[in-house]
C-alpha cells in the first residue's frame, strides 16, 4: 500500500529546540564584529519640553568615547519613521523623528547616541552630556488631552490625531426602538509586550563595497530594509538586514524604531561596527506600549436577549507619536467589538489621542483583548439585567454556520472590510462547556470556601490572521536530493522552521529531515512581509504549496529529457522521477540545483474562533484572585503542529492573565513613567497561574487558502480580560461587584468590595 | 544598566573592613550579598567610590543558638536559615518569615546583615527584628555598640549606622516553647515585596490571658513598626473572636500607610487588619 507523508498534524518537536537548549542559539547580543564599538542612547527624562541646548563636549572628553550623535548630525531634516500599516496622509504630522530635534514628547525619547569603546564607558559619558530642556505642561491622561493642557503637535491644534468609525446598519434608529439599552464606561490599562530578550542591533558599514549589514532584524525585515535604505539614501541592494534568534516578539519586536535608523547610521558615521543592546529599563520606556483604552459605549438587545447593536465612543491613548502600526489597535477595538456574535447595528468611534507617553503599537491580539473585555462584560451585565442565563444568552447570539461568511462592521478612514470566513461557533461553545465541566462546577458559584468566593465565566472570541498581500518562497532541490526552502516569513520564536518543514515535506513527499528552512536574510527572496497578524503559517505555508507544484513540474521537465518522455508522463514518487520502469533519484537528478520561486497572494483574513471558560476564587479581604482553571477550545481550520500550537495557546493565555491581573505601565500626571523595572511592572511567573488547558479542533477549514489553515496561536489571550472580570463578578455576586477596569489588582477588588459593602449598608 | 566605576575590596577582618569604610569619608559602602545594592548600582541610583565586601568574614556567617536566644551573623543567608532545622523550635517565627523572602536564587545570596542594614520597610527581616526587640551588634572605629531595633531603624532605607560602622550580628531574644505566634504577608506574586505583612507573638499566663503581645507590621510605614495600640488591646485578655476584631480594628485605625503605585494607603491599612485578624486566629488554633 502506498503511504504518503503526513507530517502535517503531527506533534513534531521543534527543530529549533535542540540548538536553543544546548545554548547554541545566536541572539543579537551574541553577534560581535571585529573592531566594534558600543552605542548607548541618551533618552529624555522630561515628558514634554523644548530642547534648548545639548553640550557633548565633556562626554567627548572622556577616554574611550568616539562620537556623540545628535539631531544636528543628521542634516537639515531628521528622518521620520513612516507608517507600515494604514499609511494615511492625515497621520503624517504625528510621525516620530529618529532623534528628538526641537522638542521632546515622552520620557524615553532618544535625544543623542554615545558611541564608545564599551557600553559602560558610553553610560559614563551619558551623565556628562549637558542637556537643557524647557519643560512644557505634560499631557498624561484623557482629561488633560481633551482639555488641551498642552497640544503635542501645535500645527494640528488638537490632541485627537484621528477618529476611526466602525459602522453597520443603522444604530441610531435601532437604539430608538430597542427593548433594552445599557450604557457603561470601561478602561483597559496601558501595558506592553515584555519579551524575554530585549532588542538590539549590530551594524557594519563596508565603505569599500558601499554595503551596510545589520544584524538584529525581526518580524518585518523587508519593509524595514526599504525604510532604512531610503532614509540613508542607499540602494536597496546595499542594505542587508539579518535576522538572528530572538527571545520573543509579540508584535512589538521588529517594528521600525528610532534605533533601527540610529545604530546603522552611527556605524556609517564612525566607520566601525556599532553594537547596541537594549536594557530592560530602556525597553520599558522605548519599545511600543499598548492597550491604553477607555470607552463609553451602549449595548442594545431585545427583551428575549437578541443582540441589536453597539454604539459609542472609544479613546485610544497612542502616546507621543504614531509609529509603524499604531492604528491597528485603535481600529480593531472598534471594528471587532461585535466579536463572534450577530450584531446588526454598529456605530462606534475610536479616537486616537496623542499624549506625552511612549508611543503605542501592536501587542498580541491588538485591540481585540481590549474590545473583548468591553463586550463580554456588557453581555454579562445584560444577562443579569434581562434575567437570562449568560450561557444561553451567548448561545442565542453566536453567528451560526449558515450565516457564513458573516460581514463585520465597515471601518473608515482606511477601509479594511472583512468577513468571518467559516466556523461552527456553537459546536465549539458547547465543547468548551463540556471540557470545562460547567454544570458540575456551577454548584460552586458564589460559595465561600476557606475565605475564597468561587466564580465562573465563559466567553467567545474571534482571532484574525493571514494578512496579505503576499508571501514569497524559493524552493531549491539540491543536487544531493535535499530540499532548501528560502522564505520571506520571519521567525519570532514561534517554531517557523518546524512548521514550514512539515508543510514542505508533505507537499514534496520528501522526508522531513532532508528539508532545510532558510529565513532571516533580506537577500534570500526578492520580497517578504514577515511575521505579524498570525500570518506565517497561512501565507508562507500556502506559498510553499504553490512552490512545490512548480518544483514538481521542473523536476518532471528535467527528468523527461533523461527518461526520453514527455514531462507530463513523468511520475514523481518516493524521491524519484519515473517513467516506464526507469527511475531517477532526486539525488543526482540534475548537475545544478533545481530552483523555483512562488508567491501566495491573499486579501482575505482567516478567522479562527473559540470559547473559553474560567473558574476563579476571590479573597475579599486581600483582593487576591486565584485562577483555578482556564479552559480554551479553539477551531483553527487545520492544525499543522499540535505541540507548538498548544504551547502558543497556553503562553498566550498566561500573557492575557498578566494583563488581567498584574501588568500596568503607570504614569503620573506629569508624564513620568513610574514602573521602570520588573520590580514595579509585574510579569506573570510560573507559580502564578498553574492550571490552564487548551483544546484545538479542526471543524471548519478555511475556504480561502490551499492549506485550509487559519492564523492561530496569537489569540488565546483575547478573551482573558473579560473572562476574568466576569468570573470575579460572578464570585462576588452577593455584593454585586462589577469590575469595569483592568487590571484586577488586589487594591481594585478590595475597593469594589468596600464600595459594595458601603452601598449595602446604606440600603 | 552598567554600574559606574567603583573600587572593590574584600577584607579578611572586621577591623580591616571598618578602617576601609573610615578611610573614604562616606564614599564607601558595605556589600553583603548585593541583592539590593547591585540593582541600585546598575540603575546608577548609588555611586560609591568603594565597595567593601563582607564575603570573607567567615565569623559573621554563623547562626548561634543559646539560652539567650538566636544570634544571626550578618553574613547568614536566607538559605542558611531555611536549612537550619533547629530554628523550627528555637525561633519558629523567624523560620516562617524567611520562607517569604524573594526567590530561590536571591535566598542563596541575600544576607541578614545586608537586608537589615538596607532597611527596606517592606522587607521581612527588618520586620522580625522590630517585632522581636532584636539587639543589633555594631562595630565601628569607635568600638562595638549594641542597639535596640526600635532605635536602629530611623526612616526609609535609613538606619543609625554611621559611615564607618558595620552591622555584624542580629540577636533575637530567647523564644519560650509555649509561645503563640503567626507570620502573614500578602504580595502580588510569590516572592515580591509584601504589600503588607504582620508578624506577631504573645505568651499566655496561667489564666490563658495574653501577655507580652508583640505585633510588627511591614510595608505600611517608612520603616518596620510595632502596632502598640493593637498590642494593648490584646494584653491581659483571653483570645476571642471579639478580641480579634477589636485588635484588628485598632490596628487599622492606628496606622496611616503611604500610597504608592501598587496600592492606596487605605488598602494597606485594611490589609494589615485582615492579616492581623487571620494571624491571631491562626496563632490560637
Amino acid at each position: 500500500m502506498k503511504v504518503f507523508n503526513s507530517y502535517i498534524g503531527r506533534p513534531m518537536e521543534r527543530v529549533e529546540d535542540l540548538r536553543m537548549v544546548r545554548g547554541r542559539g545566536t541572539y543579537v547580543a551574541d553577534v560581535n564584529r571585529p573592531n566594534q564599538l558600543y552605542a548607548v542612547i541618551l533618552r529624555s527624562s522630561t515628558a514634554h519640553g523644548i530642547i534648548k541646548s545639548i553640550d557633548s563636549s565633556e562626554a567627548l572628553a572622556l577616554a574611550g568615547v568616539h562620537h556623540v550623535l545628535t539631531a544636528k548630525d543628521l542634516g537639515n531634516e531628521v528622518p521620520l519613521i513612516p507608517l507600515r500599516l494604514q499609511p494615511l496622509p492625515q497621520l503624517e504630522p504625528f510621525h516620530q523623528p529618529v532623534l528628538a530635534d526641537k522638542k521632546v514628547r515622552y520620557v524615553g525619547e532618544p535625544i543623542a547616541v554615545v558611541i564608545a569603546e564599551s557600553a559602560a564607558i558610553a553610560e559614563d559619558a551619558l551623565e556628562r552630556i549637558a542637556l537643557e530642556i524647557d519643560p512644557l505642561p505634560a499631557v498624561a491622561t484623557r482629561a488633560q488631552a481633551e482639555a488641551k493642557r498642552s497640544v503635542l503637535f501645535e500645527g494640528h491644534g488638537s490632541n485627537v490625531a484621528i477618529t476611526w468609525k466602525a459602522f453597520r446598519g443603522d444604530a441610531d434608529e435601532a437604539f430608538k426602538t430597542a427593548d433594552y439599552v445599557r450604557r457603561e464606561t470601561f478602561r483597559v490599562q496601558r501595558h506592553a509586550a515584555m519579551f524575554m530578550e530585549p532588542r538590539g542591533f549590530v551594524a557594519e558599514w563596508d565603505e569599500a563595497a558601499g554595503k551596510l549589514t545589520v544584524w538584529g532584524a525581526a518580524k518585518t525585515a523587508w519593509y524595514n530594509r526599504r525604510t532604512l535604505a531610503a532614509q540613508l539614501g542607499l540602494e536597496l541592494e546595499a542594505v542587508d538586514l539579518i535576522e538572528v534568534d530572538v527571545g520573543g516578539g509579540f508584535g512589538s519586536r521588529g517594528e521600525f524604531y528610532p534605533e533601527d535608523y540610529l545604530i546603522p547610521a552611527a556605524a556609517r558615521i564612525v566607520g566601525r561596527p556599532v553594537k547596541w543592546t537594549e536594557d530592560r529599563r530602556e525597553h520599558i520606556m522605548s519599545a511600543n506600549h499598548a492597550r491604553d483604552v477607555e470607552c463609553d459605549v451602549e449595548f442594545a438587545a431585545t427583551r428575549d436577549g437578541r443582540f441589536i447593536g453597539l454604539r459609542g465612543q472609544i479613546w485610544s491613548d497612542i502616546g507621543a507619536y504614531i509609529r509603524t502600526n499604531g492604528s491597528v489597535g485603535p481600529r480593531n477595538v472598534a471594528q471587532y467589538m461585535s466579536g463572534p456574535y450577530c450584531m446588526e447595528h454598529i456605530d462606534l468611534k475610536s479616537s486616537m489621542l496623542t499624549t506625552n507617553k511612549t508611543p503605542c503599537g501592536t501587542y498580541r491580539g491588538p485591540g481585540r483583548y481590549e474590545t473583548d473585555f468591553i463586550r463580554e462584560r456588557m453581555i454579562d451585565l445584560a444577562a443579569q439585567d434581562l434575567k437570562i442565563d449568560r450561557v444561553e444568552l451567548r448561545r442565542r447570539n453566536l453567528v451560526a454556520d449558515a450565516q457564513m461568511p458573516y460581514t463585520l462592521a465597515s471601518i473608515t478612514p482606511y477601509d479594511s472590510s472583512t468577513e468571518l470566513d467559516s466556523g461552527d461557533y456553537h459546536a465549539v461553545f458547547d465543547r468548551c462547556l463540556k471540557e470545562f465541566g460547567w454544570e458540575e462546577r456551577s454548584k460552586l458559584r458564589g460559595q465561600s470556601i476557606d475565605g475564597y468566593y468561587h466564580g465562573l465565566a465563559i466567553g467567545s472570541f474571534i482571532e484574525g490572521g493571514a494578512a496579505g498581500p503576499k508571501e514569497e518562497v524559493r524552493l531549491v532541490l539540491e543536487t544531493d536530493g535535499a530540499l532548501s526552502v528560502y522564505m520571506g516569513s520571519s521567525s519570532v520564536g514561534q517554531g517557523l522552521e518546524t512548521i514550514m518543514a512539515q508543510i514542505a515535506a508533505d507537499a514534496m513527499e520528501i522526508p522531513y529531515e532532508k528539508i532545510t528552512i532558510l529565513h532571516g536574510s533580506t537577500s534570500y527572496v526578492k520580497d517578504g512581509y514577515g511575521a505579524y497578524h498570525s500570518r506565517s503559517t497561512v501565507m508562507g505555508g500556502s506559498a510553499i504549496l504553490l512552490g512545490a507544484e512548480k518544483l514538481k513540474e521542473l523536476i518532471q521537465q528535467t527528468a523527461a529529457q533523461r527518461l526520453g518522455c514527455k514531462s507530463e508522463e513523468v511520475v514523481i514518487d518516493g524521491e524519484q522521477a519515473s517513467f516506464g520502469g526507469n527511475h531517477i533519484a532526486f539525488a543526482g537528478l540534475s548537475e545544478t540545483p533545481l530552483e523555483v520561486e512562488a508567491a501566495f497572494f491573499n486579501k482575505k483574513y482567516t478567522w479562527a474562533y473559540g470559547t473559553q471558560a474560567a473558574h476563579v476564587a476571590v479573597d475579599p479581604g486581600t483582593g487576591h484572585v486565584k485562577v483555578i482553571d482556564v479552559m480554551s477550545v479553539e477551531d483553527v481550520g487545520r492544525m499543522i503542529n499540535p505541540l507548538t500550537l498548544h504551547g502558543q495557546a497556553i503562553g498566550s493565555i498566561v500573557q492575557g492573565l498578566g494583563g488581567a491581573f498584574l501588568e500596568h505601565l503607570v504614569y503620573d500626571d506629569e508624564g513620568q513613567l513610574l514602573t521602570g523595572s520588573f520590580a514595579d511592572y509585574l510579569m506573570p511567573t510560573a507559580s502564578d497561574f498553574p492550571s490552564i488547558r487548551s483544546v484545538t479542533l479542526e471543524l471548519k477549514p478555511c475556504p480561502n487558502n490551499p492549506l485550509g489553515a487559519k492564523g492561530a496561536g496569537e489569540g488565546g489571550l483575547i478573551p482573558i480580560g473579560g473572562l476574568m472580570a466576569n468570573a470575579v463578578a460572578d464570585a462576588l455576586s452577593h455584593l454585586n461587584v462589577q469590575p469595569m477596569e483592568l487590571p484586577l489588582s488586589p487594591p481594585r477588588i478590595w475597593q469594589l468590595v468596600e464600595e459594595a459593602e458601603a452601598a449595602r449598608a446604606r440600603a | 544598566m552598567k554600574p559606574p566605576i567603583f573600587e572593590y575590596a574584600s577584607p579578611l577582618t572586621v577591623a580591616e573592613a571598618v578602617s576601609l569604610l573610615a578611610s573614604r569619608n562616606g564614599n564607601a559602602k558595605v556589600i553583603s550579598g548585593g541583592q539590593s545594592l547591585m540593582p541600585m548600582l546598575a540603575f546608577r541610583l548609588a555611586a560609591p567610590e568603594l565597595l567593601v565586601d563582607l564575603k570573607h568574614l567567615k565569623d559573621l556567617g554563623a547562626i548561634r543558638i543559646g539560652e539567650d536566644g538566636v544570634r544571626l551573623g550578618a553574613r547568614v543567608r536566607w538559605c542558611d536559615i531555611e536549612s537550619d532545622a533547629r530554628l523550627a523550635v528555637s525561633h519558629p517565627l523567624l523560620a516562617e518569615a524567611i520562607k517569604h523572602v524573594a526567590h530561590y536564587q536571591i535566598r542563596n545570596r541575600g544576607t541578614v546583615g545586608g537586608s537589615v542594614a538596607h532597611a527596606d520597610p517592606s522587607a521581612e527581616m527588618p520586620g522580625i527584628a522590630m517585632t522581636c526587640d532584636a539587639q543589633m551588634k555594631i562595630v565601628g572605629s569607635a568600638g562595638t555598640r549594641i542597639e535596640a531595633a526600635a532605635d536602629f531603624f530611623t526612616g526609609p532605607l535609613q538606619t543609625s549606622l554611621e559611615q564607618d560602622e558595620i552591622l555584624t550580628e542580629v540577636h533575637l531574644p530567647a523564644w519560650p516553647a509555649a509561645r503563640r505566634w503567626a507570620f502573614l504577608e500578602f504580595a502580588r506574586r510569590k516572592g515580591d515585596f509584601a504589600m503588607a505583612g504582620v508578624a506577631l507573638y504573645y505568651d499566655l499566663d496561667s489564666g490563658s490571658r495574653i501577655t507580652d503581645a508583640h505585633i510588627g507590621a511591614i510595608g505600611v510605614a517608612d520603616r518596620p513598626i510595632r502596632l502598640t495600640e493593637a498590642e494593648a488591646v490584646l494584653n491581659g485578655n483571653q483570645m476571642s473572636d471579639k478580641l480579634i476584631a477589636a485588635a484588628s480594628a485598632k490596628a487599622r485605625q492606628s496606622i496611616d500607610p503611604p500610597s504608592d503605585i501598587h496600592a492606596p494607603g487605605a488598602y494597606r491599612a485594611a490589609l494589615v487588619a485582615t492579616l492581623l485578624g487571620r494571624g491571631l486566629k491562626k496563632s490560637a488554633a
